[in-house]
Parts: structure tokens; C-alpha cells; sequence
């Protein structure tokens, strides 16, 4: 009898300590959370019993840095950019990850790097009103020409892409424009096409603006997160997009080092790699799937919206990090300067 | 006679006894003051002039410079055999990582040739062939001048870059390249934002704070409270609030097409204007605060005493009101002053590429580059240069006000 109460006890201990575990899980806010939220959170949660507590966050890693150089470390899995999740990953700042764990073989060859766990393809893309504009506008070199589309156009604050797209409207191909964006010329050539469009620019700093730009009329196209147009669409509105010249990335889970839940953490990400749940994820926002397997679940409607679809990433351009990584302080306070000529 | 210096002892013993006691009062405040604004700050200029990072990961590569001379030509032989044998020794990879992160921000490019050095380790056969097998950049003088400059352990850099100005190859202050020169702009931008504002607060306090005084208490305090309720809402309520009514569609936009003022809809948002018109409208109730409670004490007799004098009451009120209100006056444009040149949300989402202010380039700094010396640095730079302004004040303003 008494054993049996122990054992009733210890079992009921465990259930407790199993219902208590909880990881917390950074991501960048707004629509996007919301997916993450129907996609991996609540069904993370159904399967194993671990809460995720989402917090949201503007990429800011001055704060993990913080954590981790002070070994209070209370943010278990975080959703990174490329650049900060290879920077972070150089100077320490991320466990490495156990791939031994992961479904390594069906995921995208961009999602597996030494820290972070690729979750899924963004992309900026050329946007604008299709109730606004009937014959939209096709390539960058439509988006520098005032003549035919007269009107503001929305860039975001930045050197970044902007420059990438300058170059492409200057009539560099995509497969060339970090190869010219490297040299000293190419830079400068970069800059003098986008002071060509200077008077025209009005300039983003938070991804919801662009649709609400559009939709409020004004500006007559924009650069653009891809997601973002979509969820505009799904709301009722009729935003275009172009993937022609468009950059793709990787956002990434990474795990700050010295996280108490490396264990959990790792269990989060291993779930969300899954190809289950990725599907759903790219049906509630338009971003795709790191995990091969998931397109197959998707139909022609879905995939139209994705950076990953085959017809969307002929012309488009893979985000170049390591240029990102060694250039972008430089070329990011250049720009500054620039804004001020 | 005995007596009285033991008077005179004891009074003394008393009155010390009594300073130390007042002395102990003041102490939690002298606490929390150390630990929330001179700690901090003292931290802010230790990280300005901190660099320990390339003394710390590359001691034997910095000895070998040492007989690099000119730092122009090819660096010696030696260095590359330092260099490969102080990357192998580093402890972590993560002090490869901030060694180039350093480098990296003082010659771009320098990173992925620092990490590919580094996990191309253990190099085999002679140093230099490996390091260039690794990297032909290895060759190129820029990158080791970027590591013979960085040798010490305490660095001007940071803030020598804050002004646009930087060390020369061989140690010389000299300007920034043309396209790398950018704060002493963005100081000059943050200050003639924040002038304008302040005029304009003053403008739009001043007539509303005298009006105020001339309303009966109870109406006084209900428009008072009308001043204070935007100051009670978030920051980001309201500038949702300013997006909402001066997009090109907007409200204001709207209504002055209506009446037939304009034909297109004004530019008010994304530049100078729209960042002027919201800082003003946050920033006001700091301006109408205190000149309210200094025209409060001033007798209204004056004036009328004044007039019927023969003053022209235009006269009277700049000669003999405006004056008794100059502590007011004072009170609010430093206080706005100095609130607005440390903005940073409102430019960066109503503002232009070309309307942002220092701390926009701090935050950026911190958050985004992770060069927190930079960052520090350019605080550095703000708070000298408020300190600056607030001495000139106090010299103009003959000592009227004082913060400290």
C-alpha cells in the first residue's frame, strides 16, 4: 500500500514537473507570429507538453549578446536573420546544433548551418496596388522608371536589398550582382542609380508598411516582404507582386548558449522542421517551407505565393550573406551619408 | 577659559554630529544616483575607449609588426608565422569571432578572411603560403595595418570616428574618406531638429500657458487636464494617431482638398515636416508646464499698472510680462531642448533616410551592427555636446536655472 502511494506520488511529481517545463520562443512579431503560433506552438504544445512562451522581438541581438556575456540566458529558442545567425555562430553566441536529431537530409542545403536551423524562405519583393494599376510594373527597371509609373515608390531605410536592386535596374543579372556590388565601381554604381531615384523615394522602417502604403495610396509600388503582401491579400485587398529580381533568405531558429532548455529547445525545433507542420505554416502565410517534403502537401494557389516555388525563384536572387557580413557596417553608414547629399 | 573651549569643543562636536546626520539622509539618494547615472555613464565611456579584443587575441602577430615600419609594403614573413600561431592558440572559436568582428569594422571584408583563417586551421607547411592558400586577401597591406593599428588595449578610434575623423596608416588624425563621413551631420541634423521644435513649442506654450493663467481655477484645470491627456498616452498611440491623419489621404490631407486649398495632397509624412509637427505635439506639455506655473506667480497688477501708465499694451506685455516669465521661458526650452535631441522612435517611423537623429545611429549600433564601442562612443558624443549647450545656457542664462 505505501508503495503504491509512492508511486502514485512520484508519478504525479513527474506529470507536475512534465507540465511545468516550458520553453520560450522568440519571433518577430505580428502575422508572422500568429502562424508560427498555429503552425508549431499550439501543436508543440498538444504533443509533448511543453509550454512555448512566444515573446516578440525586432531581431535586436544586442540583447542575446547581453544574455549570454551576463549567463542569464532566459530566451530558448530565437528566430534570427542569416547575418545574425552566421555572426552570432562565429563569436559564440549559439549553441551548436545536434543534427543528428533532425530531419538533415529532406531540409534545403541554405537551412543547415552550424547553429541555426533554417525555417523558412523570405523574400523582398516588387509590390504594388492591382486595383491601382492594371499593367503593373515587372522588373526594377520598371520600378526606377518614373516616366511610365509616375508616383512615389517605398524602399526600405537602408542600404541593404536597395542596393541589389539598383544594380539589377541598371541592367546587371541577378547571378552577376554581388560580383559588380563587390567591387569599389559597382558600390558607386549602386549608389548613382539610386540617387537617380532619390526625389521619388519615400522609405520604410517596419515590414506592416508597405501594404498599408499601398492600400492607402501612397505610393504607387513598393519593395516588400512577400508575407506580408499575402496576408494584405487574404484580408481582401488586391496587392501584386513581382518575383522577377526579387532577394530570398533564410530566417533561422537558433538556440542562445547556456539556454537551461537546450534539450526542449532542440525538441521545438525538431518538431517545427517537420513536414507537417511546415505545410501548415506556408498555407497561413506566404513563406516557404525549409523542408523539401512540405511542398508536395501544398496546392498551386499556395505555391504562387511562395518564394520557394520553382516559377518564383527562376529570376530571383539568393540573399549573399557573407557579403552582408563583411560590407553591410560599411556600406550601411555610406548609405547614411548618402541620404544626406 | 578651559571652560569655553570645552564650550567650543562640544559645539563643534554637535554641529559635525549634525552634518553627519544630514549627510546620512542624503545618502540613499546619493546611492541610487551612483548606481543608476554615474555607473552607467562611466560604463558608456570605458566601452568609448575600449578595444582589447585584437591585444587579446593576437599578442605574438602585434610583436611581429612591431619591425613593420612603413605599412605600406608587403608586412614581413614573420607576422604571417604570429598570426597562424596566435590563431591556433586562441581558446574558443568565439574569441575568432570577436577578433573579427574588430578588424571587420575597421576594414570591411575583414571578417570572412579572419574566419576562413581560422577554420582552415591547423595550417600546414610555411605560414604565409597557408594563410594566402586560406585567402589571397592575406596579401593585401589594409588588413594588417588594421591589426598594427589595433595593438593596444585602449583605443581613440571610437571616438575620433564619431566626428569623422580616423588614424592614418601610420598613426596620424586625419578626416574620414568623403563617403564614410556622416556624424558631424547627423549632430548638426539632431540640433536643428530639436531648435525648431523647441521654437515652435514655445510659440504654440506660450499664448496657451498665459491663457490658461487668465481663466478662473476651475476652468484652468479642466483645459489643463486637456494638455495632459496626450501626455498620458503612448508614444506609439500617437504617432499612429499623426500616420493616420497626415498620410496622403488623410484627414488633414482630405480636408484641405475639400476646401479647396490644394489641388494634390502635401508631402506631411516620411520627412522633416511630419517628424517637426509630432515631436512638437509630444514634447508640448513640457513647455506649457512650466512656463504655466511661473506666469502663475506673476502678479497681474504689473500690467495693468503698466497701461495705465501710457504703455501701448503690446509694449507692456513684451516689456514688462514677457520678462517676469523668463525663468519660465528657460525652464522649457532647455527641458524640450534636451528631450528632443535624444529622440529616436518618432523620426525613425515618421521621418525620412536623411531625418534621423544621433540616437537613431545608437541604436543601430547597438542593436543591429553590435559594435557597441561605436555606439558608446556616439553617446559620448551626445552627452558632451548637451553638456556644451547646457554650460552655454547656464552662462546666458546667468545661473537662473540650474539642473545640478
Amino acid at each position: 500500500m505505501k508503495r503504491i502511494l509512492f508511486a502514485t506520488v512520484l508519478c504525479a511529481g513527474f506529470a507536475a514537473a512534465q507540465a511545468q517545463q516550458q520553453i520560450t520562443v522568440v519571433n518577430f512579431g505580428g502575422t508572422q507570429a500568429q502562424a508560427q503560433k498555429k503552425a508549431y506552438y499550439d501543436p508543440f504544445e498538444k504533443a509533448t507538453g511543453i509550454k512555448v512562451i512566444p515573446v516578440e522581438y525586432n531581431g535586436e541581438q544586442a540583447k542575446v549578446k547581453a544574455m549570454v556575456e551576463t549567463k542569464k540566458v532566459t530566451w530558448d529558442v530565437v528566430e534570427a536573420e542569416s547575418p545574425d545567425a552566421q555572426r552570432g555562430c562565429d563569436e559564440g553566441m549559439f549553441e551548436k546544433i545536434d543534427w543528428s536529431k533532425l530531419p538533415k537530409a529532406d531540409m534545403v542545403p541554405a537551412a543547415v548551418t552550424d547553429c541555426g536551423v533554417g525555417i523558412f524562405v523570405w523574400s523582398t519583393v516588387l509590390a504594388y496596388n492591382g486595383d491601382k494599376l492594371k499593367d503593373g510594373p515587372k522588373t526594377w527597371a520598371d520600378f526606377w522608371d518614373v516616366k511610365k509609373f509616375p508616383g512615389k515608390r517605398a524602399m526600405r531605410k537602408g542600404a541593404r536589398y536597395n542596393l541589389e536592386f539598383a544594380l539589377m535596374a541598371d541592367g546587371v543579372k541577378p547571378a552577376d550582382v554581388y560580383k559588380v556590388l563587390a567591387t569599389k565601381e559597382g558600390a558607386e554604381r549602386g549608389f548613382k542609380k539610386l540617387t537617380e531615384l532619390k526625389p521619388s523615394i519615400q522609405w520604410w522602417e517596419a515590414g506592416a508598411q508597405p501594404p498599408q502604403f499601398l492600400v492607402a495610396g501612397d505610393v504607387v509600388m513598393t519593395t516588400a516582404y512577400n508575407g506580408r503582401i499575402d496576408v494584405a491579400n487574404r484580408e481582401g485587398k488586391n496587392l501584386k507582386m513581382s518575383f522577377a529580381g526579387s532577394i530570398y533568405d533564410l530566417d533561422y531558429w537558433v538556440v542562445p548558449k547556456g539556454s537551461p532548455n537546450r534539450d526542449a529547445a532542440l525538441k521545438f525545433i525538431a518538431f517545427t522542421t517537420q513536414a507537417s507542420q511546415q505545410t501548415v505554416y506556408a498555407q497561413s502565410i506566404g513563406y516557404g517551407p525549409t523542408n523539401s517534403k512540405a511542398l508536395e502537401n501544398l496546392d498551386a494557389k499556395v505555391m504562387a505565393t511562395l518564394p520557394t516555388a520553382p516559377a518564383n525563384t527562376k529570376d530571383a536572387l539568393k540573399f549573399n550573406i557573407q557579403f552582408w557580413t563583411d560590407q553591410g557596417e560599411a556600406l550601411e553608414k555610406r548609405f547614411a551619408s548618402w541620404a544626406t547629399q | 577659559m578651559a571652560a569655553a573651549t570645552a564650550l567650543q569643543q562640544q559645539l563643534a562636536r554637535a554641529g559635525r554630529r549634525r552634518q553627519w546626520r544630514a549627510f546620512m539622509l542624503t545618502v540613499p539618494l546619493l546611492l541610487f544616483l551612483m548606481l543608476t547615472f554615474i555607473v552607467p555613464i562611466a560604463a558608456l565611456l570605458k566601452r568609448a575607449v575600449e578595444s582589447p579584443e585584437v591585444a587579446n587575441a593576437l599578442p605574438r602577430t602585434i610583436a611581429a609588426l612591431d619591425t613593420w615600419r612603413d605599412r605600406e609594403t608587403a608586412p614581413p614573413p614573420a607576422a604571417y608565422a604570429a598570426l597562424a600561431a596566435d590563431l591556433a592558440a586562441l581558446p574558443d572559436a568565439s574569441d575568432a569571432g570577436l577578433l573579427a568582428r574588430r578588424l571587420n569594422s575597421e576594414v570591411a571584408g575583414a571578417r570572412s578572411l579572419v574566419m576562413a583563417a581560422y577554420r582552415a586551421l591547423p595550417l600546414k607547411g610555411d605560414a604565409k603560403e597557408a594563410l594566402l592558400g586560406a585567402d589571397p586577401r592575406w596579401a593585401e597591406p589594409p588588413y594588417w595595418q588594421a591589426i598594427a593599428k589595433n595593438g593596444s588595449r585602449w583605443t581613440g578610434d571610437y571616438l575620433l570616428a564619431s566626428v569623422d575623423l580616423r588614424r592614418g596608416v601610420q598613426g596620424q588624425v586625419e578626416r574620414m574618406p568623403d563617403d564614410q563621413r556622416v556624424f558631424v551631420g547627423i549632430l548638426g541634423r539632431t540640433f536643428q531638429i530639436s531648435l525648431v521644435v523647441t521654437l515652435f513649442c514655445l510659440l504654440l506654450a506660450y499664448p496657451l500657458a498665459w491663457w490658461l493663467t487668465t481663466l478662473p481655477v476651475r476652468t484652468a484645470n479642466v483645459l489643463m487636464i486637456l494638455v495632459l491627456v496626450p501626455f498620458w498616452t503612448s508614444v506609439l498611440v500617437r504617432m499612429a494617431a499623426w500616420i493616420v491623419l497626415l498620410q496622403s489621404e488623410g484627414l488633414v490631407n482630405r480636408g484641405l482638398i475639400g476646401i479647396g486649398l490644394i489641388d494634390h495632397p502635401l508631402a506631411l509624412l516620411f520627412n522633416r515636416v511630419g517628424v517637426v509637427i509630432a515631436m512638437v505635439h509630444i514634447l508640448l506639455p513640457f513647455m506649457i508646464l512650466p512656463l504655466y506655473s511661473v506666469m502663475q506667480t506673476v502678479p497681474t497688477t504689473y500690467l495693468r499698472a503698466a497701461v495705465s501708465l501710457g504703455s501701448p499694451p503690446l509694449a507692456a506685455f513684451f516689456r514688462v510680462y514677457v520678462p517676469q516669465t523668463y525663468p519660465g521661458i528657460g525652464a522649457g526650452v532647455l527641458l524640450v531642448f534636451i528631450l528632443a535631441i535624444g529622440y529616436y522612435v518618432t523620426p525613425a517611423l515618421l521621418g525620412g533616410a536623411d531625418d534621423q537623429m544621433l540616437s537613431y545611429y545608437i541604436a543601430r549600433y547597438t542593436n543591429v551592427e553590435i559594435n557597441w564601442g561605436m555606439a558608446a562612443a556616439l553617446g559620448t558624443l551626445l552627452l558632451a555636446a548637451t553638456l556644451v549647450l547646457y554650460a552655454i545656457y547656464r552662462r546666458i542664462g546667468k545661473a537662473e536655472l540650474s539642473l545640478g
